[in-house]
């Protein structure tokens, strides 16, 4: 037999191999594509949630605002209660997350008594500026994230985080 | 590429033999339906097998999402058979596959009944094939209550009231089965769950290992 023919073993062999790889692909794409979904489902945009904070009574103080709104987390749903440090800057209302950009713990508006006017994480002693902006040589890699911000009748209304704009 | 990987492995652990033990096995003329368009009745075994490899991976797959516990479980599955892609799919297969698998098996067992294949030196194969049916079944009635809806809760309160009307011990056993003496609930579901996933797939495992193994020692029975 010439070497550029087909032997009749490699033939079985090719197609038995395609077949079968064809059946277990049919078996295995709507398993993984069901395990991956996490990944690919669209999240809709967060909308505003109404706060109890009065848009005069904020000040150039960073200040604690929670904000409540019901959280669907696939199968389950809840109220879920978030914080904002809130202050004036001029005109402009900025509400700073209080996630810690190091490793997700909350930080607090003055918390360490040797560093005034900065926020401080108590997980491992990062700290943040007045703007969000992060600390050189503390442990987190960037500023704070900013929640976007408006006006409801005199009330505050927070909206989805995004990243410092202040920064 | 590939070739080069084997070849690197088997030089040095020569596993060769090992998948050669396990892929190179006479198949005989009577069970070759090439030969005999009839011997297809040969082919039941391989399929209980095949469609059991679906049910584990598709069961697998399906407690990603799923939750054994009566708040959420029904909710659970309402979600991912209608919010997560192919969800429908994936409990599909589960659902028909569960079916499937017992049919599969009955017909094997069929076979094996009339071609007299049970028959000395392989007895032993037929009581662990029998093991199996019984732990299938089990599979399927644990499996049957997990969607929590109400005819899975039926379904199972009437399975239990049966468990219930054996003489002397059917009380325990129905607690024993339930979790509790009165309610079907809370751990009832949790036992089902846990039985269905965990004991009931080991004791297949095993099951199943021993008919192989022994159907591989004695080979296939010959021809009628």
């Amino acid at each position: 037999m010439s070497n550029n023919k087909v032997s009749r073993r490699q033939f079985l062999s090719y197609t038995l191999t395609g077949v079968g790889g064809f059946m277990a692909a049919g078996m295995l794409m709507p398993m993984v594509r069901f395990a991956v979904d996490p990944v690919l489902q669209k999240k809709e945009g967060g909308d505003f949630v109404l706060t109890e904070k009065k848009i005069a009574d904020i000040t150039e103080v960073p200040e604690r605002v929670d904000f409540t709104f019901e959280q669907v987390d696939a199968w389950y749903k809840s109220d879920i209660t978030n914080a904002a440090w809130v202050y004036k800057e001029g005109d402009e209302i900025i509400a700073l997350s209080p996630v810690c950009k190091h490793l997700g713990c909350t930080v607090n508006w003055e918390a360490d008594p040797a560093h005034k006017n900065q926020f401080f994480c108590p997980c491992h002693a990062g700290r943040y500026e007045k703007n969000g902006k992060n600390v050189p040589k503390t442990p987190p890699l960037g500023p704070l994230d900013q929640y976007e911000v408006r006006e409801n009748d005199g009330f505050l209304e927070i909206g989805k985080a995004i990243p410092n704009t202040l920064v | 590429m590939l070739n080069k990987i084997y070849d690197w492995v088997d030089e040095r652990l020569d596993i060769t033999p090992i998948w050669r033990d396990i892929a190179d096995h006479e198949v005989p003329e009577h069970v070759n339906p090439a030969h005999h368009f009839s011997a297809f009745v040969y082919c039941f075994g391989g399929l209980t097998f095949f469609i059991t490899v679906i049910q584990i991976l598709s069961g697998m797959f399906l407690t990603m999402y799923y939750v054994p516990d009566i708040e959420n479980a029904w909710e659970s599955v309402y979600y991912l058979q209608n919010e997560v892609a192919f969800g429908e799919i994936v409990r599909g297969m589960h659902h028909w596959g569960a079916s499937l698998v017992i049919v599969m098996m009955f017909l094997h067992t069929l076979r094996v009944f009339f071609t007299g294949s049970y028959k000395k030196p392989r007895e032993l194969n037929w009581m662990v094939g029998v093991l199996i049916f019984a732990v299938m079944l089990g599979l399927g009635f644990t499996g049957y209550l997990l969607p929590w809806d109400m005819k899975a809760l039926f379904a199972t309160k009437v399975g239990i009231e049966i468990a219930a009307s054996v003489p002397f011990v059917g009380g325990i056993i129905k607690t024993l089965l339930a979790g509790d003496e009165t309610i079907i609930g809370a751990q009832t579901l949790t036992r089902f769950f846990a039985i269905h996933v965990f004991f009931l797939p080991a004791a297949l495992f095993a099951l199943l290992a021993a008919h192989f193994i022994m159907i591989r020692r004695q080979g296939i029975s010959g021809p009628l």
